[in-house]
């Protein structure tokens, strides 16, 4: 549905080529596509226009390497700095503190506190080794309460009963005198879902806070909340001191702009994602991956410089100079060619790159396309160094004997044939084109537009 | 009954002022536009969450009505805008109407998680009951903790049956027993809870398509309106929830709720820039009365900040 920021990159920046550094004529049309992808991807918009401005800074003047084309290093100047806005310092939950260590959760209306309430419960008892303690002071919604007892029942943590009738701040006074007494190690405050012009619940929150001391105050954010991210963000941290962000709903398919919004906004770290309904789908942040999903792509920029790194720069030289003086492309080359491709890397660590739709797809051939390079391999060093250099010697009984030699069909022996003549007739075309239309001819896989282009 | 939802709606949605329209009359000087006029509509309308595409046709819009020499001052900017805000809502300005003769109505609730798929339902019941309908609830829910006990809590407010087994059951059958049970008790409409997904989750929006399939039995028609509920906090992925449920439930109508906190709830323009989908109602508040049927005129009033209706 939407383009990735690559894409709209190399549509405006692509055609321009030349320079060793980014211009500001570039960058200023690079902007103007970056403002338009992080609308898209749900970046509050002052806080886009705050981004930008500070892209313009640090990109005007970028060098552009070998290995990426302006429009690509542009991206890579945006990813760099969208990762490191996101991230900050690694954050921890701080649990120094006297126990019973307080964590008091905020947020809207349906964004996930509950729910992230058990799964902390759980990743504190299991990874964490604490004794845990949660308590609903929401005594508003229906079966809220209820709710929170089953998660606890769940994950098998104490819940400290509370009911309608009572006020939240009785609750939590409560609750913290019972965690005291039974000597837990935290103890997490489950709070209604509030809007923030409701004047009346955020004083209730204030409250909650200032009575509770907690060492984290959390709060909540559906990773698909649009524009009003920012603001919900700016009220929440201005009645209670937040110390930390929980984005969820991190498992569908929005893009995920909120995190930047909220980030920017509450100057606050995202600690977790949640990544699921079940308790154990809660996940430690990592900033590349929401920064590369706001860009709408997957890490295609290390994928490309891997490639270009793992290429074996000397040998695909000499293909190019034996191409150009016009001898032939024969199985020798092959041979390289796959070995090359076997150097790469496994698929996999490659597929991990790829943005979410074509990482699936990929996926499904990845496992059939390592097991063929082998076999390919095999084949290929069950012939003699003279067949290799002389396709045209490989007839019938030879055949018989290479498949048997490395243990497939000659039907499969023939079929390599064939795919080595439809390359042979590639590296042809591409011998006048040097190294980068030769890598774009190894890269078949790889998306439009995301290639060095020639030099 | 007009007068106070407008005024909510309003209210709410402005805090006070109009976020599209204020200081709309700075924008002038003498009677010719400021040229950055456009643009700060512009940005007021992403601000709302209206999208890339609903913005750039609005402001499309207004741009050749100033080139024709249409638009001079902000009385005609304010007409324009207001215009063509209803050129996009009205069609899908569609109250949900149950004629008595489809007996029962089965409404069926579906919705990412936490959009207010179960509180709308309790709005709904309340609604329809004091239209004079029976109705009974089905508590189709069957896998968040206590999610049955949430929708038992709003039958009993509003005084009205349902039909549960129980977390851990087969949301398809509590949802036929429903159905059956009230068949057999000449109840006007039945209105199906669902479990929160993802529309990313092929296997739970498959689990939809049974349950649709499932009520078929009873009556090749139903249900009778497949109902949609968005959060209307929600940016982007609204449109992509709409168009994927679309696709696999073949939706009738839409909610959007939450629509009292900051949000400006944009998404409906771009919605219906999009999808011809009736917006049946708008949810306003967590209290039984905060739903509201979708009136395009009064929401592009609630937007305009405009004291009434000039048709
Ligand atoms: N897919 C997915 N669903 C989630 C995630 N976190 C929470 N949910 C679901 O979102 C819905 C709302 O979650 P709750 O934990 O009840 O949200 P809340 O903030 O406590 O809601 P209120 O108390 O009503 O304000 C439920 O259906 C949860 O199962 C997540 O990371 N991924
Ligand atoms: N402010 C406000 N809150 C709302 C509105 N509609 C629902 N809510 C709240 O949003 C939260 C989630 O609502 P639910 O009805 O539980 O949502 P759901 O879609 O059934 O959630 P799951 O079943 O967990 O997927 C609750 O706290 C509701 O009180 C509304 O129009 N305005
Ligand atoms: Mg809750
Ligand atoms: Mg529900």
């Amino acid at each position: 549905m939407f383009d990735s920021l690559s894409q709209r990159l190399s549509g405006v920046l692509d055609s321009i080529r030349g320079q060793g550094r980014l211009t500001e004529e570039q960058v200023a049309t690079a902007s103007r596509e970056l403002r338009m992808a992080l609308l898209e991807a749900d970046v509050a918009l002052p806080v886009v226009r705050d981004f930008i401005t500070r892209i313009k800074e640090r990109a005007v003047g970028a060098e552009v390497t070998k290995s990426l084309t302006p429009g690509q290093q542009f991206l890579k100047v945006v990813q760099q700095e969208l990762t490191a806005t996101l991230g900050g310092e690694s954050a921890p939950l701080n649990l120094r503190a006297q126990p019973p260590v307080v964590i008091l959760m905020a947020g809207l209306q349906g964004s996930g506190k509950t729910t992230t309430t058990g799964k902390l419960a759980r990743r504190l008892t299991e990874i964490d080794k604490k004794k845990v303690m949660v308590v609903s002071c929401d005594v508003y919604r229906p079966a809220a309460i209820e709710q929170l007892r089953v998660v606890a029942g769940q994950v098998g943590v104490a819940c400290f009963p509370s009911s309608v009738g009572q006020k939240p701040g009785a609750i939590a006074d409560a609750a913290l005198a019972e965690a005291r007494k039974q000597f837990m190690d935290v103890l997490i405050v489950d709070t209604a879902g509030r809007t923030t012009i409701d004047a009346e619940m955020m004083a209730e929150i204030a409250a909650l806070h200032q009575q509770l001391k907690p060492a984290e105050t959390l709060f909540v954010v559906d990773s698909m909340t649009g524009q009003d991210a920012a603001n919900t963000a700016k009220a929440f941290s201005e009645a209670v001191a937040l110390t930390g962000v929980v984005l969820t709903k991190v498992d569908g398919d929005s893009r995920g702009g909120a995190a930047l919004s909220v980030r920017q906004v509450t100057g606050k770290p995202i600690k977790f994602l949640g990544v699921g309904e079940k308790s154990d789908k809660l996940e430690v942040f990592h900033p590349d991956r929401i920064a590369n999903r706001i860009l709408g792509q997957g890490d295609m920029l290390s994928l490309i410089e891997e490639t270009t790194r793992k290429v074996d720069q000397d040998k695909a030289a000499k293909l190019v100079e034996k191409l150009k003086k016009n001898k032939r492309f024969d199985l020798d080359d092959f041979r390289d060619q796959m070995a090359q491709m076997q150097n790469m890397g496994s698929m996999e660590s490659l597929l991990d790159k790829l943005p979410g739709g074509a990482q699936m797809q990929a996926q499904l051939k990845s496992a059939d396309a390592e097991k063929q390079v082998r076999r390919t391999m095999a084949i290929l060093n069950s012939m003699t160094p003279q067949e290799r250099r002389f396709p045209d010697l490989l007839k019938a009984s030879r055949k018989r004997r290479i498949a048997k030699g490395s243990g497939v069909e000659v039907q499969q022996v023939n079929q390599l044939l064939r795919q080595f003549e439809s390359t042979r007739d590639m590296m042809k075309k591409f011998a006048g084109g040097g190294m980068a239309k030769l890598m774009r001819g190894l890269g078949g896989r790889m998306p439009k537009g995301m290639l060095p282009p020639p030099r | 009954m007009t007068d106070t939802w407008f005024s909510k709606v309003r209210a709410k949605l402005n805090q006070g002022d109009s976020f599209l329209t204020r200081d709309l009359g700075t924008l002038f000087s003498g009677d010719t536009l400021d040229d950055d006029a456009l643009e700060l509509l512009e940005e007021r309308l992403l601000l709302a969450d209206a999208g890339v595409e609903a913005t750039g046709t609005l402001i499309a819009t207004l741009s050749s009505e100033i080139h024709h020499g249409r638009v001079r001052n902000e009385g005609q900017l304010r007409e324009a805008l207001r215009k063509a805000l209803l050129e996009i809502l009205l069609p899908v300005s569609t109250p949900l109407d149950i004629p008595p003769f489809i007996k029962p109505f089965i409404v069926f609730v579906v919705g990412v998680n936490g959009a207010g798929k179960t509180t709308t339902i309790g709005k709904l019941a309340h609604r329809y009951k004091s239209q004079g309908r029976k109705v009974m609830l089905a508590a189709g829910d069957t896998f968040r903790a206590a999610a049955v006990q949430q929708l038992t809590t709003w039958a009993e407010r509003t005084g009205t049956p349902i039909s549960a087994q129980g977390e851990g059951a087969d949301s398809a059958s509590v949802i036929f027993d429903a159905v059956q049970a009230a068949r057999s008790r000449q109840l006007d409409v039945v209105i199906a809870d669902t479990a929160g997904r993802l529309h990313t989750q092929g296997h739970l929006m498959e689990e939809l398509r049974k349950i649709k399939r499932v009520l078929q039995k009873h009556d090749p028609y139903a249900p009778h309106e497949v109902l949609l509920v968005v959060d209307g906090t929600t940016g982007g992925n609204a449109l992509v929830q709409a168009v994927q449920f679309h696709e696999a439930v073949g939706l009738t109508g839409l909610v959007i709720t939450k629509l009292d906190g900051t949000a400006k709830g944009g998404i409906v323009l771009a919605i219906a820039k999009r999808l011809a989908l009736p917006i049946r109602y708008v949810g306003v508040g967590e209290g039984i009365d905060d739903l509201r049927p979708f009136d395009a005129r009064q929401y592009v009033d609630a937007l305009m900040n405009t004291p009434e209706t000039v048709t």
